[in-house]
């Protein structure tokens, strides 16, 4: 397989985890943590499916993975927001409970051929050189994805309401006085983010992973987003490229277990996991001091060099988030 | 813009922050509001913010009377505030900090921005580059932020919450100058301190505010010690405390030139030594390096040069535990924050201060001191009350029950605040039993008559500096008050940063 064939593998395959690692992104910009994405994936991946099968509408699918995304999203919102409670706790529990809905609800669905969001190359652009089949021989929910990073950038970043998105996670008082109704921003970006990652949901069971079973096999892909989330140190931009370099990782593991037949199945599917956990160490060690020390010792020009990559991959979370403010 | 604030009334529970205060600030003037910490000078100035609601009262701009509904509201009204803790946004640039919130356009014009940015920090000779993040200025540069920020929102009139309590002396500077040029330029001030010589030097007329009412009001040139009486407020003089200077041969503790700073004051090269039952008195306006004194003492904040002696044993540098088993004790000022743990009842507290040693806890023992902690202390409640169900008064009572009877020496913060006159005498009279058994005390206090009728000796604490000891009995009221008006002192101001 040559590299733009593989580069366009990689693309198809990402939709799922950018829509999960942006709307999170989104979520988490705001302050509200949504701990819940591995169980609401699976539980919109369900919903979007069926409904995209009994109604034979692929957008009304779609729709119904995000409603049910937001829908979770609220619940979260709502425990931490207007009743005070522990959003982890919330998340957590939510989590346990939308994976074993998805599997009570759907098993009726399970094995059963149905729709699929069908190949549409773009004519013309996709004749480009290198870029034609990597970004324009694909598929209407990839070119969606392309688009959902660019636009989340530049609404965070350039304009008004951006702004205040960051600041809502910063310091929700400045926001307030700023002229911001905090709680209700918050309800709303968290539940933009809970519906993006619904629209992830549907991505699986619609294109990546075509149907439904039990188990599906996409357990475990919502931490990796939380993962992602800090990888890409709540920048839309960054965490696209981590869900990139994730995907890119499993596709690895896929091409090597066939070159590598005698290695036993359970290990390349696993990889990307430990490795992606190796990424994020590596990200967050300008935050520990025994890095620090340790640099300290080094020869000045190795010190210097190390310290500026590190510095560089470092990242913060929004200083007030998971917290929840009020007026006095 | 002339501001008016009339007869505003706020409580927080059982507190009455403020309590029918009256305020007029002239348009074109610089309107200082003095007052000690708590005397609901941040209250009122979030009221008049919209920050908060007032119980009742009227406000009025301009003579018409407007009802705040929030910042943003008072902003577009013309009334902006700087607070504390800069209301500001560390993760994001300047630009970025000075657009948020500006303008409904969904894009906000960074171009104009940019220039407008520009042309106010000429203005005020602020030097603020606009793609810096703000994690990376200073205090006073964040400040200075918020002023433009304002101005070029429209504020007419400005509110400054203690702008220097973390900012250096240049940078005050810069701030003072501005300041007037605002008020040259019509704009209202009103710069709220709890800093006499700021206030002197910068405010055209002060407005003092003690425990929530307005007590005095002054204009330039104002007389020292009339603004601290404003501020402590005067009771009748009670009978003092005769002295009895215990002269061993052995200081109890002593002090050699012992150097101890925290990130914006040092006190430097401080001698002092204190006898066996004796009681010193700590005075300054609040955060001129009483506390610096009393951590070092009891080993919560290490000196950075000098020794420290207890009963003739070198103790520099030892840990708070340390010190404790040899007998020194700490009464913090912050009941609940500090002191005590709010979800734990008398007794639970009990058991743990006389920890008697064992694995499981002696309940009906610690049932028993606590009950004899309530009778001797006079508190109001229950061994099984919660403490954060107790008054504030109480809580006091409790700190105080919890001190261990054999003590060495016992440094306190505000030992009698939140009790009443009768209270505070009695507290006062178990204090001193304990200095006949040879403890002495070193305390911190805002209340002028208390230090004077307690102590034996005060020392008098000025931005970090530090006067000789004063034999309480030979000065009185006025003199104290100039004292720490900063008097004495020679030039300078307090607090000079650091860094």
């Amino acid at each position: 397989m040559d590299i733009v064939t593989f580069a366009a593998v990689v693309l198809a395959a990402s939709p799922p985890i950018i829509f999960a690692v942006i709307g999170e992104t989104i979520t988490e910009k705001a302050g509200v943590i949504n701990l819940s994405l591995d169980g609401s994936i699976l539980l919109t991946a369900m919903t979007a499916f069926v409904v995209a099968l009994t109604t034979n509408n692929l957008i009304l699918g779609c729709l119904a993975g995000m409603a049910v995304g937001a829908a979770i999203a609220l619940i979260i919102a709502f425990a931490s927001l207007t009743l005070k409670q522990p959003q982890v706790a919330t998340g957590f529990v939510l989590t346990l409970l939308c994976r074993d809905l998805a599997y009570v609800l759907g098993n009726p669905y399970s094995r059963v051929p149905g729709p699929q969001v069908p190949h549409t190359p773009i004519p013309g652009l996709m004749n480009l050189p290198v870029i034609g089949p990597i970004l324009f021989d694909q598929n209407p929910v990839v070119y969606l994805s392309l688009v959902l990073i660019v636009l989340t950038w530049a609404y965070m970043y350039k304009t008004q309401p951006g702004l205040k998105l960051q600041g809502l996670g910063e310091k929700p008082a400045a926001t307030y006085v700023r002229g911001v109704n905090v709680n209700r921003m918050r309800y709303v970006y968290t539940a933009v983010g809970g519906a993006l990652v619904g629209l992830g949901g549907a991505a699986f069971s619609l294109l990546v992973k075509p149907g439904w079973a039990r188990p599906y096999g996409i357990e475990g892909t919502g931490w990796i987003a939380l993962a992602i989330v800090i990888f890409g140190g709540w920048r839309p931009l960054r965490a696209a490229a981590g869900a990139y370099f994730f995907v890119l990782l499993q596709m690895l593991a896929n091409t090597l277990q066939s070159a590598l037949p005698s290695v036993p199945t359970q290990v390349f599917p696993t990889l990307p996991f430990p490795l992606m956990i190796l990424t994020l160490v590596l990200v967050t060690l300008g935050n520990a001091d025994w890095v620090n020390r340790l640099l300290n010792r080094l020869p000045e020009g190795v010190a210097r060099w190390l310290r500026r990559t590190i510095k560089a991959l470092q990242t913060s979370p929004p200083a007030a988030l998971g917290t929840v403010w009020e007026k006095q | 813009m002339r501001v008016e604030l009339r007869e505003i009334h706020k409580r927080f529970g059982s507190v009455h922050a403020n309590n029918g205060i009256t305020l007029k600030v002239t348009p074109g003037t610089i309107h200082g509001l003095l007052g000690e910490n708590g005397a609901g000078k941040s209250t009122l100035m979030k009221i008049l913010n919209g920050f908060i609601a007032a119980d009742s009262g009227e406000i009025l701009l301009d003579g018409k009377p407007v009802t705040m509904t929030s910042p943003a509201q008072a902003v577009a009204l013309g009334v902006g505030m700087l607070y504390q803790d800069p209301l500001d946004f560390p993760a994001l640039t300047v630009l970025d900090n000075f657009v948020l919130g500006c303008s409904p356009a969904l894009v906000p014009d960074r171009r104009r921005a940019r220039r407008d940015l520009r042309d106010l920090c000429s203005q005020f000779d602020f030097t603020l580059d606009p793609d810096a993040h703000v994690s990376d200025l200073s205090i006073g540069e964040r400040q200075q932020l918020e002023i433009v920020r304002l101005l070029w929102l429209g504020a007419r009139t400005l509110v400054l919450d203690e702008p220097t309590t973390a900012i250096s002396a240049q940078q005050r500077d810069k701030l003072f100058v501005a300041l007037r040029k605002l008020a040259e330029g019509g704009k209202s001030v009103i710069f709220v301190s709890h800093k006499l010589e700021e206030v002197e030097t910068l405010c055209d007329e002060v407005t003092v505010l003690s425990r929530g009412r307005v007590t005095g009001h002054a204009q330039q040139p104002y007389s020292t010690e009339k603004l601290v009486q404003m501020m402590f407020g005067q009771d009748i003089p009670r009978v003092r405390r005769q002295v009895q200077l215990v002269t061993t041969a052995e200081p109890l503790l002593r002090l050699e030139r012992v150097t101890v700073s925290d990130w914006r004051l040092e006190i430097r090269n401080l001698n002092l030594d204190v006898m066996p039952g004796e009681v010193i008195g700590m005075a300054g306006l609040e955060g001129s390096g009483q506390l610096l004194l009393l951590q070092a003492c009891c080993g919560l904040r290490p000196p950075t040069s000098g020794r420290i002696w207890l009963a003739g044993k070198d103790v520099t540098g030892q840990s708070y535990h340390r010190l404790r088993a040899a007998g020194v004790a700490y009464m913090p000022a912050g009941r609940l924050e500090e002191g005590l743990i709010a979800d734990m009842t008398l007794t639970e507290h009990l058991a743990l201060a006389e920890y008697q040693g064992g694995f499981f806890v002696d309940w009906p023992q610690a049932a028993q001191s606590a009950a004899r902690g309530i009778e001797r202390y006079h508190i109001k409640g229950q061994p099984t009350s919660r403490v954060e169900e107790l008054s504030g008064g109480n809580q006091q009572r409790t700190l105080l029950a919890l001190l261990p009877s054999q003590l060495q020496l016992l440094l306190m913060e505000h030992p009698t605040r939140g009790l009443d006159v009768e209270s505070a005498e009695h507290i006062w009279g178990l204090l001193l039993e304990r200095t006949q058994q040879g403890t002495a005390i070193i305390f911190l206090s805002s209340d002028l008559d208390e230090l004077l009728d307690r102590s034996d000796r005060i020392l008098v604490f000025f931005g970090g500096r530090v006067s000789a000891p004063l034999n309480a009995r030979q000065i009185n009221v006025e003199q104290l008050g100039e004292l720490i008006g900063g008097k004495g002192f020679g030039g300078g101001g307090a607090d000079e940063s650091r860094g």
